[in-house]
C-alpha cells in the first residue's frame, strides 16, 4: 500500500439514472448514483461500502463505462474520457473482477481460454506460443499451476475460480481494477488467501483498486481510504483508520458501530448505535439529505437541501448539515 | 437434564456418487435459556444438523445413528406424528433465505394466522390479534397494514423479522436460526440480532444460532460448537473458544480474520481447499490443511477430550501437549 499523491482516476459529478417504468407510458428515473465526485490515487486501494442497493456496483460499472454515465466526467491519468478512442484505451487499462466466481466464468471454457480471451479480443499476440506464455505467466501471478490450463472452470473450487477471474482481469496489464465484492461468495477460510493475493499483486504490479465490499473488517484491512455511500450519494470519505476511529457522518457512525467484532468481551461491551426503520426506496428518495429518515440528528434544514460533500479536515470529506451539533 | 441432548448423531445423504456422511457422530447439549452458536465452513454440516433435529431432511437424507432427546423424549425413530407436534409446538426454525419459506402468493397476515391457528388453540380472530402482536414484538412498523401485504412488498430486513414472528408464533422452547442475517446489511443485521437477544430475554427460549460470522457468535452466544467436515472439532463457552482455542482449525479460523493486529500486515489464511466429503481422509479431517499436523494426525482420527469442564476439543496437539507436560522432563533427558 503506497502513499503516492498523484491521481490516477478522478470522477466529477458522476450520475447514473435508470429509467424505471411506472405505468404503460410513464417512467421515472431511479437515481442509482447521484452526483458523486472523488479521486483515486495511483497505487492505492479505495474501499467502497454502504447498504445493499446504495449504488456501489453502479459506481464501478459507470466509471468503466459499462453503463453510459447519465452525467458527469471521468478522468484517467489526467485526461477526460470523452471520445470512443479514449474509451478503447481506457478499457485496456481498467477492468473489473466480479462478485460471483460461480456464475461469472463460462463453465464450458478451459482456464487458458478464459484467461486468454481479453488477449484475443484486443489481438495482443499473433504468435501462439507467446500467447500461451503470457497465459501461464498470469496463472503464476494468481497461484494456479500450468496443469490447470487445460481444465474447465466448473472443475474448480470457489477460491480457485476467483483466481481465474483475477488472472483474466490482469491479462491486458491494467493499471486500475474495480473489485466488486470479490471475496463475498467465498468461505471465510478461503477469503484471507484471496485478500492476500490482491495485496501481493498490488505490490508487484503497481495496481490501483476500487474495492467494493460489505464486510467492513475486510475493507478496513485492504483499503488505504474508504468511501461510504447511502442511497446513491457519497456521504463520507477519509483514510481507513480515520473512518474507523473518527467517523463523522451519522450513517457511518452507526455502520461502524454495527460491525460484529469477533471478540466476546468487546462485543458484549459494544454500544451499538441502532438505526430505526428501513432504507427508503431509491425511487422515492427523501428530499434533502438521503439519510434524514433514519438519522437521529435530523432537523428541518436536512429536509430542505442536500448537504454539500466537503472537506472538513485534511482528506476527510463529509456531507452532513449538522456536523457542528454532532461534534 | 438438558433441554436438548444430541448423542453420536449421524446423518447421511445417499447419492449416485456414494454415501455423503454430512453429520458424522456429533454430541452436544443445549440448556434452557441459552444461546448455542454453530460455526464452521461451508458444507461442514451445520444446516444438516438443524434439519436432523427437525427431521426435515431432503428425501435422499437419513439419520443413520445416534439419539436426539428433547426434554427427555427420544426423537430419532419417533415417527412423523411426534415430529409434527415437535415442529409445531417446541422447535421452530428460521431459514437463511426468507423468500424460500414465506409463500409469495399469500399475504403476511394469511400466513401468520394460519401458523397460529395450526399450532395454538386460538380462533381466527384471536390469531389475527396475536399476529399483530407478534409483528409489533419484532418491531415491524404499521403491523395492521403489513398483514395485508405480500412478501415481495417488504424489504429484506422486514421479511426476516416477519419470519422470526412466524417462528415465534408457536411459542417454541427452541428457536433454530440458520444464518438468519447473512443476506442482510450490517445495520439491519445489528437490528435483528438485538431483537433476537431481547426476545430471548423476554420469552426465555433457547436459541441455536448457525452462522459463519464469528462476530455474530461473539455478540450473541453463550456456548459455541465448531464443526469441520461433519464432526465437532471443538466446543465450549464463547470465551473459551475465542480466547483459548484448542483445535488447529479454530485457531486458524480466528487467525485468518482481519483485526487491529493485522493492520498493514498480511492475513494468515488457512491454506488448502475445503474438504470433499466423498473422499474423507482417514485421520483427522483437518489434517490435510493443518500446519501443525503430525504423523498420527494423518493416520488416526482424534477423540474429543476435555480441556476443562467448559471446553472440549478433538486435536492431537492437545494429547501431545499433555504427554509433554507429563513426561516433559523425561523426554528432554533422553535427548528427544
Ligand atoms: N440495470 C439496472 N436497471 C435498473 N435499476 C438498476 C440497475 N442496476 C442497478 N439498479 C438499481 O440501482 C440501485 C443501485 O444498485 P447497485 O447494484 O449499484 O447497488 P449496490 O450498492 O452494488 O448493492 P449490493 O450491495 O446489493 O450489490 C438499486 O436500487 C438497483 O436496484
Ligand atoms: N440433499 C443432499 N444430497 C447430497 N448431499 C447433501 C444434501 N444436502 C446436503 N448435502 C451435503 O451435506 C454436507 C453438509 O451440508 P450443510 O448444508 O449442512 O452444510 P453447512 O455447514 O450448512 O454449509 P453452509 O455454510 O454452506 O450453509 C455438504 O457437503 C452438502 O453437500
Ligand atoms: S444532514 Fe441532517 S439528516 Fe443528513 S446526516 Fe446530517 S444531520 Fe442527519
Ligand atoms: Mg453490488
Ligand atoms: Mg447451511
Amino acid at each position: 500500500m503506497k502513499q503516492e499523491t498523484d491521481v490516477l482516476l478522478r470522477v466529477e459529478h458522476l450520475k447514473e439514472y435508470f429509467d424505471i417504468s411506472t405505468g404503460f407510458f410513464s417512467s421515472k428515473p431511479l437515481k442509482a448514483v447521484d452526483d458523486v465526485s472523488f479521486e483515486i490515487r495511483r497505487g492505492e486501494t479505495l474501499g467502497l461500502v454502504g447498504e445493499s442497493g446504495c449504488g456501489k456496483t453502479t459506481v464501478g460499472r459507470t466509471i468503466l463505462h459499462l453503463y453510459k454515465p447519465t452525467g458527469g466526467k471521468v478522468f484517467f491519468e489526467g485526461k477526460e474520457i470523452a471520445s470512443k478512442e479514449d474509451l478503447l484505451n481506457f478499457r485496456k487499462k481498467a477492468t473489473m473482477v466480479f462478485q460471483d466466481p460461480y456464475s461469472s466464468l463460462n463453465p464450458r471454457m478451459t482456464v487458458s481460454d478464459i484467461i486468454g480471451e481479453p488477449l484475443d479480443i484486443h489481438k495482443v499476440y499473433q504468435d501462439k506460443k507467446e500467447r500461451m506464455d503470457r497465459i501461464l505467466e498470469l496463472m503464476g501471478h494468481v497461484g494456479l499451476n500450468s496443469e490447470h490450463a487445460a481444465r474447465y472452470a466448473h472443475e474448480f473450487s470457489g477460491g480457485q475460480r476467483q483466481r481465474i477471474g483475477i488472472a483474466r482481469a490482469l491479462a491486458l496489464n491494467p493499471a486500475f481494477i474495480v473489485c466488486d465484492e470479490p471475496v463475498s461468495a467465498l468461505d471465510v477460510s478461503i477469503q484471507a488467501q484471496v485478500i492476500n493475493m490482491f495485496d501481493e499483486l498490488q505490490d508487484k504490479l503497481g495496481l490501483t483498486y476500487l474495492f467494493i465490499a460489505h464486510d467492513l473488517l475486510i475493507v478496513k484491512h485492504i483499503s488505504d481510504r474508504i468511501a461510504v455511500m447511502y442511497l446513491g450519494k457519497m456521504v463520507e470519505l477519509a483514510d481507513a483508520d480515520e473512518i474507523y476511529n473518527h467517523p463523522l457522518h451519522p450513517y457511518t457512525q452507526s455502520l461502524i458501530s454495527a460491525v460484529p467484532v469477533p471478540d466476546p468481551k468487546i462485543a458484549r461491551a459494544n454500544q451499538r448505535i441502532a438505526l430505526s426503520g428501513d432504507i427508503p426506496s431509491p425511487l422515492n428518495a427523501p428530499s434533502g439529505c438521503p439519510f434524514r429518515t433514519r438519522c437521529r440528528y435530523a432537523s428541518e434544514v436536512c429536509a430542505e437541501s442536500m448537504p454539500e460533500f466537503k472537506e472538513v479536515s485534511a482528506g476527510h470529506f463529509v456531507a452532513c448539515h449538522r456536523l457542528a451539533e454532532i461534534g | 437434564m438438558a433441554l436438548l441432548e444430541v448423542r453420536n448423531l449421524r446423518t447421511s445423504f445417499f447419492t449416485a456418487a456414494g454415501e455423503v456422511k454430512a453429520v458424522n457422530g456429533i454430541s452436544f447439549d443445549l440448556e434452557r435459556h441459552k444461546v448455542l452458536g454453530i460455526v464452521g465452513e461451508s458444507g461442514s454440516g451445520k444446516s444438516v444438523t438443524a434439519y436432523s433435529i427437525m427431521q426435515i431432511l431432503d428425501a435422499n437424507g437419513k439419520i443413520t445413528g445416534g439419539s436426539i432427546k428433547l426434554d427427555g423424549q427420544e426423537l430419532v425413530g419417533a415417527g412423523e406424528k411426534v415430529m409434527k407436534t415437535v415442529r409445531g409446538n417446541k422447535v421452530s426454525i428460521i431459514f437463511q433465505d426468507p423468500m424460500t419459506s414465506l409463500n409469495p402468493t399469500y399475504t403476511i397476515g394469511h400466513q401468520l394466522i394460519e401458523a397460529i391457528t395450526l399450532h395454538t388453540d386460538r380462533d381466527k380472530k384471536q390469531a389475527r390479534d396475536r399476529g399483530i402482536e407478534l409483528l409489533k414484538l419484532v418491531n415491524v412498523n404499521e403491523p395492521e397494514k403489513r398483514m395485508k401485504q405480500y412478501p415481495f412488498e417488504l424489504s429484506g430486513g422486514m421479511r426476516q423479522r416477519v419470519m422470526i414472528a412466524m417462528a415465534l408464533s408457536c411459542e417454541p422452547d427452541i428457536l433454530i436460526a440458520d444464518e438468519p442475517t447473512t443476506a442482510l446489511d450490517v445495520t439491519i443485521q445489528a437490528q435483528i440480532l438485538e431483537l433476537m437477544k431481547s426476545l430471548q430475554d423476554q420469552l426465555g427460549m433457547a436459541i441455536i444460532m448457525i452462522t459463519h460470522d464469528l462476530g455474530v457468535v461473539a455478540q450473541l452466544c453463550d456456548e459455541v460448537i465448531v464443526m469441520y467436515a461433519g464432526s465437532i472439532c471443538e466446543q465450549g463457552t464463547a470465551d473459551e473458544i475465542f480466547y483459548h482455542p484448542h483445535h488447529s482449525y479454530t485457531k486458524g479460523l480466528l487467525r485468518s480474520i482481519p483485526s487491529a493486529e493485522t493492520d498493514g500486515k498480511k492475513l494468515q489464511p488457512i491454506t488448502g481447499t475445503p474438504i470433499d466429503l466423498l473422499n474423507m481422509p482417514k485421520g483427522c479431517p483437518f489434517a490435510p490443511r493443518c500446519e501443525d499436523a503430525m504423523h498420527i494426525c494423518i493416520n488416526e482420527p482424534c477423540e474429543r477430550m476435555d480441556i476443562n469442564e467448559n471446553h472440549k476439543a478433538a486435536c492431537w496437539m492437545n494429547v501431545k501437549a499433555l504427554l509433554t507436560e507429563e513426561k516433559g522432563g523425561a523426554l528432554h533427558e533422553t535427548g528427544n
